[in-house]
C-alpha cells in the first residue's frame, strides 16, 4: 500500500514538473518560432542560443510590483489566476503517457489514474477551466476585462458542443471512453486520425478555441480590448494566466496524440521484438515527440493565420463545426452499420 | 469512511445552498450554487455512478452555470440595482417552494432508505450498465425526453430570434 501510494506521488510530481518545464520552455519556443517565422532572431541573449530566457521572464515576473485595483474583488481576484492553473494542472492526471512498465514482476502503468470515464473526465475539467477567466475578468472590475471574460464564456461554450460532437463519433468507433483502452486499441490496429479525419479536423479546431490560442485569442485581443480578461493583472498572478494558456496547449496536444494518434504507439514498433520495458520508454518517447509537434502546430497557426472577427467565430462555431459534427456521427453510423451488413 | 464522507459534502451543499440564497451579491449566489453542484457531483461518485457525476459536472457546472454567470456580468446586478419584489410575491413564492418541499419530502416517506443506503457495489452507475438500461428497459422515456429537449431548443431558438419583418 505504501509502495503503491509512492508510486503514484511520483508519478503525479514527474507529471507535474513536465508540464511546468515544457509550458516553460513553450514560451522559449514560441518567441523562436514566431522569429523563425517573421526572419528575425528571436531571444539569444540570455545563455546559450537564449535558452535560459524562461528563468529570466520568471524571475522577471516574481519580481514585478504586485497590483490589487482598490474596487476589485479581492479574494476573487487572486481566486481567478489559481482557478485557471489548477484547472490546467488536471488533466494530466488521466493521460496514459505510455504502456505499462515491468520491474522486478510488478506492473507500474504510467497513466496516473485509469478512470473509466476519461474523456468525460477531460472534459469536465475543460468546462471548468473558464471560470478562471470568468471570475478574473469580473473581479477586475474594469470593462475590458469583463469584455474579454464574457467572450471567453460564450467561445467556450459554443465550442465544446462542437468538441463533444466530434468525440462522439469517436466514442462509436472505439466502443470505450476510457483514454487507457483507446490508446492501446490503436496498438494493433490504425490510427484514429485515419478513421475519423473529419472529427480530428472539428476536434483540432475546437481544441484551439478552448485553449484560447490565435486564430481564436479574442478574449485577450489587445487591438480591441487592451489585454483582455488579464488587462488589471500584473506580476505572478499575470504569469499564472499566461502559463496557465501554454500548460493547456500542452496538455490538449497530448490529448490530441492519445486520441487520434495513436498515444503511445508507433507503427511496425512491435515487429522489432524488443523487450517490454525499451518499448514502453520508446512510447514515452515518440508520445512526447507527437505532442511537441502539435505544440509547434500550435505556434505555427498562431504565426499563420490573422485573428477571427467575433461574429465569424460564433459562425464558425455554430453554423459550420456543430452541422459538421452532427453529419460526422451519421457518417460514422452508416458505415459502421454498412460493415456490419457486408 | 463513506458515511462520514457522505455527512461532510450534505453539510457542504446545505450550507453552500444557504449561502446561495442569503448571498446579497448574485455574482456570489452563482459561485456558492457551483460549489453546490460539486458537492452533490461528489455524492454520486460515492454512489459509484461515475458517469452521472461527470455530467452533472459537465453540463450544470460547466454549461448552465457559466450562462448564469454570463448573463448576471452582462446585466451587472448589484446592491443598489436589485429590484424589489413586492410582499405579495414573497409571500407567493414562500407558499409555493414549501409545497415543492412537501412534495419532495413526501417522496422520500415510501422509499426504503436502509437496505439501499450505501450501494457501493452497485455498477449500475457505470456507462456501459447505464446504457444498456436506457436503451432497454427504458427506451420509451429515453426518447421522450430528448423530444423534450428538442421541442424546447426549437422554442429558445425562436424566442432569441430577431423579428425579419
Amino acid at each position: 500500500m505504501l509502495a503503491f501510494i509512492i508510486y503514484k506521488f511520483i508519478l503525479v510530481l514527474i507529471v507535474f514538473l513536465i508540464s511546468l518545464g515544457i509550458a516553460a520552455y513553450s514560451t522559449y519556443g514560441e518567441r523562436k518560432i514566431a522569429a523563425f517565422l517573421q526572419d528575425r532572431m528571436g531571444p539569444s541573449k540570455a545563455g546559450p542560443y537564449g535558452l535560459l530566457q524562461p528563468i529570466a521572464d520568471g524571475v522577471k515576473m516574481f519580481m514585478k510590483e504586485e497590483i490589487i485595483p482598490d474596487v476589485s474583488n479581492k479574494w476573487l481576484f487572486i481566486l481567478g489566476p489559481c482557478i485557471a492553473m489548477f484547472t490546467a494542472c488536471m488533466t494530466g492526471v488521466v493521460i496514459p503517457w505510455g504502456r505499462p512498465l515491468i520491474i522486478g514482476g510488478e506492473t507500474y502503468a504510467l497513466q496516473i489514474t485509469d478512470i473509466n470515464i476519461g474523456i468525460l473526465y477531460v472534459f469536465g475539467v475543460v468546462s471548468m477551466g473558464v471560470y478562471g477567466i470568468m471570475i478574473g475578468g469580473w473581479a477586475s472590475n474594469n470593462k475590458y476585462s469583463l469584455l474579454g471574460a464574457i467572450r471567453a464564456s460564450a467561445q467556450m461554450i459554443s465550442y465544446e458542443v462542437a468538441m463533444g460532437m466530434s468525440i462522439i463519433a469517436l466514442v462509436m468507433t472505439t466502443g470505450t471512453i476510457s483514454l487507457s483502452e483507446i490508446a492501446a486499441q490503436q496498438d494493433h490496429g490504425m490510427w484514429n486520425v485515419i478513421k475519423q479525419p473529419l472529427g480530428f479536423l472539428i476536434f483540432i479546431t475546437c481544441a484551439f478555441a478552448e485553449c484560447n490560442r490565435a486564430p481564436f485569442d479574442l478574449p485577450e485581443c489587445e487591438t480591441e480590448l487592451v489585454g483582455g480578461y488579464h488587462t488589471e493583472y500584473s506580476s505572478m498572478k499575470l504569469g499564472f494566466y499566461l502559463f496557465a494558456e501554454y500548460i493547456n496547449m500542452f496538455i490538449s496536444s497530448a490529448v490530441i496524440s492519445t486520441l487520434y494518434f495513436g498515444g503511445y504507439n508507433m507503427p511496425f514498433i512491435n515487429e522489432l521484438g524488443l523487450a517490454n520495458n525499451v518499448l514502453s520508454i520508446l512510447g514515452v518517447v515518440f508520445l512526447f515527440a507527437k505532442i511537441i509537434f502539435f505544440i509547434f502546430f500550435f505556434m505555427w497557426i498562431r504565426w499563420t493565420l490573422p485573428r477571427f472577427r467575433y461574429d465569424q467565430l460564433m459562425d464558425l462555431g455554430w453554423k459550420k463545426l456543430i452541422p459538421l459534427s452532427i453529419f460526422n456521427i451519421l457518417l460514422t453510423g452508416a458505415i459502421m452499420i454498412a460493415k456490419d451488413l457486408l | 469512511m463513506i458515511l462520514n464522507l457522505f455527512y461532510f459534502l450534505a453539510f457542504l451543499s446545505v450550507i453552500c445552498s444557504f449561502m446561495v440564497v442569503t448571498a446579497r451579491n448574485p455574482v456570489h449566489s452563482v459561485l456558492y450554487l457551483i460549489i453546490t453542484f460539486f458537492t452533490i457531483g461528489c455524492q454520486y461518485l460515492i454512489l459509484n455512478a461515475q458517469f452521472l457525476a461527470a455530467v452533472h459536472i459537465i453540463v450544470y457546472a460547466g454549461a448552465i452555470m457559466v450562462l448564469f454567470l454570463y448573463v448576471i456580468m452582462l446585466l451587472n446586478l448589484n446592491q443598489t440595482t436589485e429590484v424589489h419584489k413586492s410582499n405579495y410575491a414573497k409571500f407567493a413564492a414562500a407558499i409555493a417552494s414549501g409545497l415543492l418541499l412537501l412534495v419532495m419530502v413526501s417522496s422520500l416517506k415510501g422509499a426504503d432508505l436502509l437496505s439501499n443506503a450505501l450501494p457501493q457495489n452497485s455498477q449500475v452507475g457505470l456507462i456501459e450498465n447505464l446504457g444498456k438500461i436506457l436503451f432497454n428497459s427504458f427506451l420509451l422515456p429515453f426518447e421522450l425526453s430528448a423530444i423534450l429537449f428538442l421541442a424546447a431548443m426549437v422554442g429558445a431558438v425562436l424566442i432569441g430570434k430577431n423579428e425579419v419583418k
